[in-house]
This record gives C-alpha cells, structure tokens and sequence, in this order.
C-alpha cells in the first residue's frame, strides 16, 4: 500500500462512515472496508476508475465535484471526508474544504507542496514552470490548477478557523524522512493534514 | 435467427407456465383467484440456489428477455445483448429468471384471459395492477423455484422500479437491486404522456369500454396512437435527427398530410407492427402501474425514509440523453440512498438513444454492467 494510505488508515476506526473525493480506483476505501471495518461512498469522474471500483464492491459515484458540489450530502453524514491528492485539482479547494467540514466531523487532505526546493530549484535555475514526479504535467495541460504550499494551506486553514489536528510531511517516495520534518516546506513533498472544524 | 447460433446466445429457449392456485390480493383491495406466470429461465440453479437473476420487464417487454423461441425466430428476447454466456447477465454462472408480469398479454394471467367466474375475457373487470403487486407475484414465484435470496434483481425503466419495490418489500430476499433507465416516481409530464397514450386507446371506437374482445375487434388505431407517441419518448432528439433527419420518403414535397418524412412512416409502421402484438388494456393496465409508482408516498413524500427498511446493494444507472426518465431522476434515488446510509454505486453514461440507451450495448455501460455482475457471482460463490 502506498506510504500515505498507509498512515490515513490508522487514523480510521471500525465503523466509520468515509467519503472519499476523488477516490481513484478504490484502493484506498476497498482497504478501509475490509481492514479497518468503515463503509462509505467515494466519488469520482474518470469512467475506468468508476468501473473498477464498482467491479471491486467499492460503492462510487459519478459526482463532479467542480459543478456539483456537495450538496447532495447531508450535514455531519459523514466521520471522516477523505480527499488524497485532488485539492490541487478542484476549481475552489476553499469551498470544498468548507464542503468537506460541513458533511464530515473530519477531513484528511493530502497535495504537493509547490515550495518543495526542487520545484523552487527548478523555477530558479531554468525560469520555466517546474515538473516532478509528484506534478508531471506541463502548465497548459495540467489538472493542478491551484497549486500551493503548505503554508498557503495553513494560511487559508487559519483565515476559515480550521483546526490541523496533526500533519504528516513525506517525500516523493512516501517516506517520512528527518529532513523534512525538520523544513517541511522547503524539503517535504507531499503533506497529510488532518483538520476538523475549531470548536 | 442467425444460421449459426452464436456462442454468446442462450440459444433455443422454451417458456414454461406456472399456475398459481392460492390467491393473491391486489394493492386495489380485489383479489386474482388464482393466475399463471409464464417464466424462461436460462443456466444452472447451484446446489444454494445462491445464483438467482430475477429480470423485471419494463412496459411493453414479456418473458422472452433472451434466446430464440426456434430457428425460424427473426429477433431473439429483447435484453438479448446483455443476458448470455459472457455477457453482462452471465448464464454460465446465474440462473436467470425472466417472468411476463401480471396483466400482461404474454401468457400471464390479465386482461385478455379467460375470467373464470364469467367464461369470457376479463376485459375492463381485469384488476389494475401495481409494482408491488408485482413484485409480490414475483416473490411467490421465486417460492416456487426454490429461490429465497435473489443474487441480483435487474431491471431498466418499469423494471427497475420493480428492483427497487424489491428491496423495500423483500430486504432480505435479495443482495443486490440494479436499477437502470428509472425514477423513483414519475412527474407530470410522465404522467401527460401517459394519459394521451390512454386517452388514444380508449376513444378508439373500437375499444368498446375494453370489452373488443367480446365484439372479435381490437382497438388497433388507438394503441398504434399510444405506441407512437410512447417510441417518441423512448428516443432522443439526436438519435431520431440522426436516423431520419428530415428525410422524404419521395423526392419533394407532396402537399399533402400522408407520411412524407421518414421519420412518419417509421413510426407508423413500429405503431402498427405493435398494435398487432400488443393488448390494449394490459397497455392502459401497464400505463397506470407506472402512474402509480411512489414508493415515497407513504413516507410523506421522504425516499430515503422508504429506503431505511431496505438492506441490499444499489447499481444506479442513467443516459445523458434519456428525457424520459433523465439523470436527475436516478440522482434523486441515489441521493435518498446515500442519505439512508445505503450501498449505491451510480454512473451517468453518456449515450445518444435516449431512454432506449438501456436496451443497447455501449463500451461503457457493458463495462460497468459487466464488472458489477461479475462481483456479483464472485459474492455468491458463482
């Protein structure tokens, strides 16, 4: 199992209700459904992703999250929204960080750190919009349209009075290296946050 | 019938007839003394009767859902595409059930049947039936063959208002509800399309107040009226533009009112084609089931309510260019078994038929149908 899958499942417990945005080809829900006893919906867009889940007893939707929102879920339906590696994708990530905290009591949101040095590095060095294994696309065909580093996350965490309950940094490879604890935002990669809404 | 059968056919297939002896009351408060079902199934019942398929027919469909009847057939059953072996519906691994519903002009017990009490066809005295009655019917059918949990109930349009019905009425006699093409009610203007569909049949001169039978007449204007205008609803502006455009049948204008277009003498000839074949009171019976269909209505209007004493898994199917029953339709059966806390998955897939899109194999729709089945044989061990 990917390294970041990994560390999300331990903070599900037996029982949860998940909503997974943007849940790919259900790796990750198949794992908690059967590992860790949760049940919920993912959503998803990409039509073989869909079938491969409906194939693997994932239970998925068709749902835009762009153009249709949230609003077909209920306040509070759910324990825990899930979104790994899709906020940089969506067109308003601060509404749908406010979506995913009004449906779920929590969320857990991954997306790579734009500061990472490498990206800095190579904007630096060459003056053209930087590639890596985490963002291989070119800037006219890519579908992360609103990157940002973690501190922008952060920031925009404090301006909505969102609480990041824990946050894990990791490399390319998943790996929770010293280094980048030690300056996330220059040498971390990828970030899980755990957020909730401050009480 | 093709010279060779192909290996994806269920191939020659024989309909069987049960008589149903104890009766059975009507959602109408009437009771039906005792009635038939005819039935085919196609496969293997395992040793569990774990494999079951129940296919529910949409409103002009009957138990021929798969195969041919005999060489000679020019056409085999009308969800041939999607029931076979390998196919969506694999009969190499289910036993598959497909039934002619009550009131239905195909064998089963209904209006044109013999009234036992009068010695003369029902008629007009034929009970209006509805998707529970149905769906209760079925149930003791399933009595019957020894199948008290169905693998899957399937169906599309009327049919998967029955898998839906299935899942509130029987929870636990089935695993899975597949529901394509359909609604959860109709709105109004189901329910106007509907009305001239009856309205066509019953001012036939020949309807008789439903009575034709006894007058050796049918009203073939009337239902070939209803017929068209239902085959309007079934298609898409786009699909209709594309099959006929603006086609003439001659070369110019005439300057006349007989079918000039393409497109008119089409739909006289499927009106036609189908007022030979079809009863008009199982057409107005089979209308008004729709009609009727709500299974939110004793809920206050709440599906989701409706749906909390259901237990099975939801397949949710619907065509972009489907008006009849559009995508909205099933989003707001989905939506009420998301907030029930129920299994639903659910896919939009984009299709230029319209509502029929559900009878007609795309890459995608075959690719979802296939996956989800295919887990559900793997669930029962098939």
């Amino acid at each position: 199992m990917r390294p970041d899958l990994e560390i999300i499942q331990q903070w599900v417990q037996p029982g949860h209700h998940v909503l997974d945005l943007g849940c790919g080809d259900g790796t990750l829900l198949d794992f908690l459904q059967r590992e860790r006893g949760a049940s919920g919906f993912g959503l998803e867009i990409n039509p073989e992703h869909i079938t491969t889940c409906m194939g693997r007893g994932v239970a998925v939707i068709e749902q835009n999250l762009d153009t249709q929102g949230l609003g077909n879920f209920d306040d509070g339906s759910f324990d825990i929204v899930l979104m790994t590696q899709a906020l940089q994708a969506v067109r308003r990530p601060d509404k749908v960080l406010d979506e995913m905290l009004r449906v779920g009591s929590e969320g857990i949101v991954t997306f790579p750190n734009f500061a990472h040095w490498r990206l800095r590095w190579g904007l630096t060095l060459s003056g053209r919009m930087p590639e890596s294994e985490a963002l291989p696309y070119k800037w006219y065909n890519t579908p992360n349209i609103r990157l940002c580093t973690f501190k922008d996350f952060e920031a925009l965490c404090r301006q909505k009075g969102i609480r990041i309950k824990s946050r894990r940094v990791v490399d390319g490879q998943h790996q929770n290296s010293w280094l980048a604890r030690l300056w996330p935002n220059l040498l971390g990669e990828i970030a899980i946050y755990r957020i909730t809404r401050e009480t | 019938m093709p010279d060779t059968l192909p290996a994806d056919s269920v191939g020659i297939v024989t309909p069987q007839t049960y008589h149903f002896d104890a009766p059975i009351d009507l959602a109408c408060g009437q009771t039906l003394e005792n009635y038939d079902l005819v039935v085919e199934t196609y496969g293997i019942l395992n040793a569990d009767a774990s494999n079951a398929v129940l296919i529910c027919h949409a409103l002009s469909g009957h138990h021929h859902a798969a195969g041919y009847h005999s060489a000679e057939d020019r056409k085999p059953g009308w969800w041939d595409s999607c029931i076979g072996p390998g196919k969506p519906i694999d009969t190499d691994r289910f036993f598959v059930v497909s039934l002619n519903n009550l009131g239905g002009c195909h064998g089963s017990t209904g209006p044109n049947s013999i009234n036992p009490e009068t010695g003369k066809p029902f008629g007009p005295e034929f009970p209006v039936i509805t998707v529970g009655d149905w769906v209760k019917s079925q149930a003791l059918l399933a009595d019957r063959l020894g199948i008290q949990c169905w693998a899957a109930v399937v169906g599309g349009s009327l049919g998967g208002m029955q898998a839906l019905q299935w899942s509130l009425d029987y929870p636990d006699r089935l695993r899975h509800a597949v529901v394509i093409a359909s609604t959860p009610r109709l709105t109004a203007q189901n329910i106007a399309f509907n009305e001239v569909a009856r309205q066509a049949i019953t001012s036939d001169r020949e309807f008789h107040e439903g009575r034709y039978y006894d007058f050796d007449t049918v009203p073939r204007r009337g239902l070939m009226l209803a017929r068209m205008v239902g085959h309007i609803t079934y298609l898409s502006d786009a699909s209709m533009g594309e099959k006929f455009g603006r086609e003439l049948r001659d070369q110019a204008y005439k300057f006349g009112y007989d079918a000039e277009f393409q497109v008119e003498s089409y739909l006289r000839y499927q009106g036609e084609r189908f007022s030979e074949s079809f009863d008009a009171n199982t057409y107005l019976l089979m209308t008004r089931a729709l009609d009727y269909f709500d299974p939110a209505y004793e809920f206050g209007g709440d599906l989701s309510k409706a749906l909390a004493a259901a237990s099975c898994e939801y397949l949710v199917l619907s065509f972009s260019t489907d008006w009849r029953f559009t995508p909205a339709r099933s989003e707001e059966m989905v939506n009420a078994m998301i907030a029930a806390r129920r299994k639903v998955s659910y896919a939009e897939v984009d299709a230029p038929w319209g509502h029929d899109a559900f009878l007609i194999p795309t890459p995608r729709y075959t690719d979802i149908f296939n996956a989800y089945m295919d887990r559900v044989a793997r669930e029962v061990g098939a």
